[in-house]
């Protein structure tokens, strides 16, 4: 290795604090980057964390994020390439390591562009400048002649030219800019543009590698099965006939069920058929569904919770009063890749080969399950990581058959890790869609009373929502800060514990919020007399971005025409994860109750846009899936589990269901915003605010069903 | 379950494998094979994610018994074309289609099966032939525009 980058970990911090605000992307350091495939000894020119360059090897970008189809392989290196003034296909793409320079990796929040759009485009930039100044110096010609262009420095009154490669070893040795000159939007030659996403040509041809695909030499292939209640546990089990099926190697029992171990999956699967087992189904085996709401109902009617966020200010007088009551179900995450992970414990090592949005939870667990060390709860932005319990564990991380928040839940890998433990091969965990589907970690049901005043403007002048639920921070997104004037407001949530585990599920506490406050907003807008765009549009006058994305998405969609037929139209906005997001829909119901979603119009301000395309595609893919949990299935708990087990009884909407989408990007040079969940809030209430104006019928709890649309 | 010997003709390739005969395709290709561009997802035929080609119609891998597919010609993402390059393969990079990819060469094995019988397929043949492929990510408006695009393309082409 040449000399490491010269620059200290302090002058790096310092540099990119001020543009990350403190969120501790985990940086820089030096020199001494482990480019695995490059030669020993070559010189490595490692400016930062996330970019290599080298003679045999060219520009290395390290990413450190999920790839789980909201498109980070291609948005990340955009980021890089552009000041670096090299072409997307020139890049090699690694899998950041785990160490201390990138922190704690976890993707979800919709965050990966937002946190990377300075850092990353200045560590682009910084190299770009070091490697300007290198051909600078060898040519001994003043920095202002040459210019950086499509991996070059070029001496414009010469016409000479060095490649990157050619200028690693003596960028190097460059002093790090004390400044870093960024381009100007104008100056935007990737950024804003649809390049080919990066894995698209491997997720065309079979050759994408996700966790299920690995193969390890010597690997066996598991599966297991749980508890069907929750909080049950094994009684006992008769293993004899599994261990009769050709190809079933073990059957081992761990804390959170029984594993086959067999030559490959149908032999395992075939064996965990073949297993007899007795749960001991513990306290919550009649646990159901309408119990569960029931005391949910009785907390919302009590003034018990803690208040979340409560604002007073002088208002006109009320004139009329609404209350309302609205429900979210429980809901799925269904990636189509069911969860699974590959696992080898051998001699002091642990190492995972495994489709997860949070490598660093990945690791932290296998350290634990593998090789027993002390559990930290490292996971944390911000904080410190100790890496000694997690040296000896080896995380690699593939591409994520669908994440939607169930891969920020590592329970898979503490399973693989275990049973490879307990038959000292490497083992590759695959759960059954079953298993995946009743074992999940559910978007939380919750029960909501809700309480509203118009003034005789029809001014909102006070609202107060109460949530009971079993998780705040999963529950509470989308209901303590809303755009619209609200002189008096108040959130209340109270704490129902239930054995249903719950998670994050694309767009968290928004994706019921986003339902229950759209909704509400619609009933006020009624009880107004008013226009419900209108209505929003008045309220909005102080939020330029929030009214400008409602207007655009009103006028794209001919808002007020009835269109063909029987179409009606219904509107919601959200706010979330830094952008702007409003929709309408347009719906019809036939005399059966069947509602058939026509066109959706959605327009989106997340500010500056890196891939147009990918905005798009998110925002489509976002609507579609709000649209299952609007219009298809639920989760329900009874006997104590989860009375779903497939596609058959949890239906995803399919090609024939699907609305025209148009998506409509508001143009802007602000930060940029989220984008991979910001598409899902608003379509159910869109959907919904339609089918009263269809119907009559104000449907406040999810799924909605033909029934609830059948007015006597 | 005594094992059986099959001769599979896979991607113009024959493969001699010994597996239960209710072992269904899937496994064989995935585990036995190495071929693990066909995915599981469901076990059940429910979502299409497994489709393959058996004798040119798309069939889901996940409940067709190895025994049942012995002696049919068995294409899979890996054999749809040499270089990737399937004019399906070529629209769907055109659309941008896949996001987290994993149920696209589902998608991608029922529209070369649908556009091999139908060249130009319309909107309520692309529902019938696709709506049995789920995608949890929400490709289907790409997918019905790559459909729409590979068909045009093909029809352009000189035969």
């Amino acid at each position: 290795m040449s000399g490491p980058f010269d620059m200290t970990r302090r002058q790096f911090i310092k540099l990119t604090a001020a543009t990350t605000g403190g969120l501790t992307l985990g940086f820089t350091l030096p020199g001494c980057g482990r480019n695995g495939a490059t030669p020993a000894g070559e010189a490595v020119f490692r400016p930062n964390a996330w970019l290599a360059i080298s003679r045999t090897r060219g520009v290395t970008v390290f990413l450190a994020e999920s790839e789980m189809g909201q498109g980070v392989m291609t948005s990340i290196p955009m980021l890089i390439a552009e000041e670096l003034e090299v072409s997307l296909d020139a890049i090699t793409i690694e899998r950041a390591p785990l160490s201390e320079e990138f922190g704690s990796q976890s993707t979800g929040g919709s965050t990966s562009v937002r946190q990377g759009w300075d850092v990353l485009r200045r560590a682009g930039a910084t190299a770009r400048m070091m490697l300007i100044a290198a051909a600078a110096t060898k040519w001994a010609v003043p920095v202002a002649e040459c210019r950086a262009e499509n991996g070059a420095v070029v001496h414009a009154p010469s016409g000479r030219q060095f490649s990157y490669r050619e200028l690693c070893d003596d960028a190097a040795r460059q002093p790090v800019p004390a400044e870093v000159t960024l381009k100007q939007p104008e100056q935007f030659r990737l950024i804003g543009s649809n390049p080919l996403p990066t894995d698209c040509v491997a997720k065309t041809t079979g050759s994408a590698i996700f966790g299920i695909d690995v193969n390890v030499p010597g690997m066996l292939v598991a599966t297991i099965r749980h508890c069907p209640v929750f909080g049950g546990r094994l009684a006992r089990l008769d293993e004899s006939r599994a261990r009769q099926v050709p190809g079933v190697r073990h059957v081992v029992v761990i804390e959170s069920g029984v594993a086959v171990v067999a030559d490959h999956f149908w032999a395992a699967k075939q064996g965990a058929d073949a297993l007899t087992i007795e749960w001991d189904e513990g306290p919550h085996a009649t646990l159901d569904q309408g119990a569960i709401f029931a005391r949910f109902a009785a907390l919302a009617e009590s003034d018990a919770g803690e208040i979340v966020r409560e604002e007073s200010a002088p208002a006109a007088p009320a004139v009329q009063t609404l209350r309302a009551v609205y429900e979210a179900p429980f809901q799925a995450h269904a990636t189509m890749e069911p969860m699974n992970c590959t696992a080898y414990v051998h001699d002091g090592r642990c190492e995972v080969w495994v489709p997860t949005q949070s490598p660093s939870a990945a690791q932290e667990v296998a350290a634990a399950e593998g090789l027993s060390r002390p559990r930290e709860f490292l996971n944390k932005l911000r904080r410190k990581i100790d890496r000694a319990p997690l040296q000896d564990v080896q995380v690699n991380t593939t591409l994520l058959g669908g994440g939607f928040g169930r891969r920020l839940d590592q329970d898979f890998v503490a399973e693989a890790v275990q049973i490879s433990k307990a038959v000292g091969a490497p083992v590759k965990l695959i759960w059954t869609r079953e298993e995946d589907i009743q074992h999940d970690h559910y978007r939380p049901a919750t029960y909501n009373r809700l309480t509203a005043s118009l003034d005789a403007s029809g001014n909102i002048v006070s609202w107060e929502h109460h949530i009971v639920g079993d998780s705040l921070g999963k529950s509470s997104g989308g209901a303590t800060h809303l755009p619209y004037p609200m002189p008096n407001f108040r959130v209340r949530f109270s704490q129902a514990d239930h054995p249903v585990p719950v998670g994050s599920w694309r767009s968290v506490g928004h994706s019921q919020n986003g339902f229950i406050v759209e909704s509400f907003i619609d009933e006020l807008a009624a009880a107004a007399r008013q226009d419900p765009y209108h209505f929003r549009l008045k309220l909005l006058a102080q939020s330029p971005r929030a009214a400008a994305v409602t207007k655009l998405a009103a006028e794209k969609a001919g808002w007020g025409s009835t269109g063909p037929g029987n179409r009606h139209q219904g509107i919601a906005y959200a706010s979330c994860f830094g952008s702007h997001v409003a929709q309408v829909a347009e719906v019809s119901v036939d005399t059966q109750g069947g509602v058939r979603v026509h066109r959706v119009v959605c327009a989106v301000d997340c500010g500056i846009v890196v891939n147009p395309d990918t905005v798009r595609a998110q925002l489509e893919g976002g609507i579609i899936f709000g649209m299952t949990a609007t219009l298809k299935g639920a989760i329900t708990i009874g006997k104590g589990r989860v009375q779903q087990a497939n596609f058959h009884d949890f239906p995803l909407l399919r090609m024939d269901e699907t609305p025209l989408i148009d998506v409509h990007i508001v143009p802007s040079t602000e930060a940029p915003g989220g984008i991979g969940e910001v598409g899902v809030p608003p379509i159910a209430p869109a959907i919904a605010n339609a089918l009263y104006v269809a119907t009559g019928v104000r449907v406040r709890k999810l799924p909605i069903l033909p029934a609830d649309l059948i007015t006597s | 379950m005594t094992r059986q010997l099959f001769k599979l003709h896979i991607n113009d390739r024959l493969h001699e494998i010994e597996a239960d005969p209710g072992m269904p395709l899937l496994w064989v290709l995935r585990d036995l094979i190495g071929l693990t561009g066909t995915k599981y997802s469901c076990g059940i035929g429910a979502c299409g994610t497994c489709l393959v080609h058996i004798d040119g119609k798309a069939v889901t891998s996940c409940t067709l018994p190895v025994a049942d597919a012995a002696g049919r010609h068995i294409t899979t993402i890996e054999g749809l074309s040499d270089t990737g390059d399937h004019p399906v393969q070529r629209a769907w990079r055109d659309e941008r289609v896949p996001q987290c990819g994993y149920c696209q060469s589902g998608q991608i094995m029922a529209a070369a099966a649908l556009l091999a019988e139908t060249a130009a397929p319309d909107d309520n043949d692309i529902d019938r032939a696709m709506s049995r492929v789920l995608c949890r990510c929400g490709t289907y408006p790409r997918v019905r525009r790559a459909i729409q695009r590979a068909a045009h393309d093909q029809g352009d082409a000189p035969s």
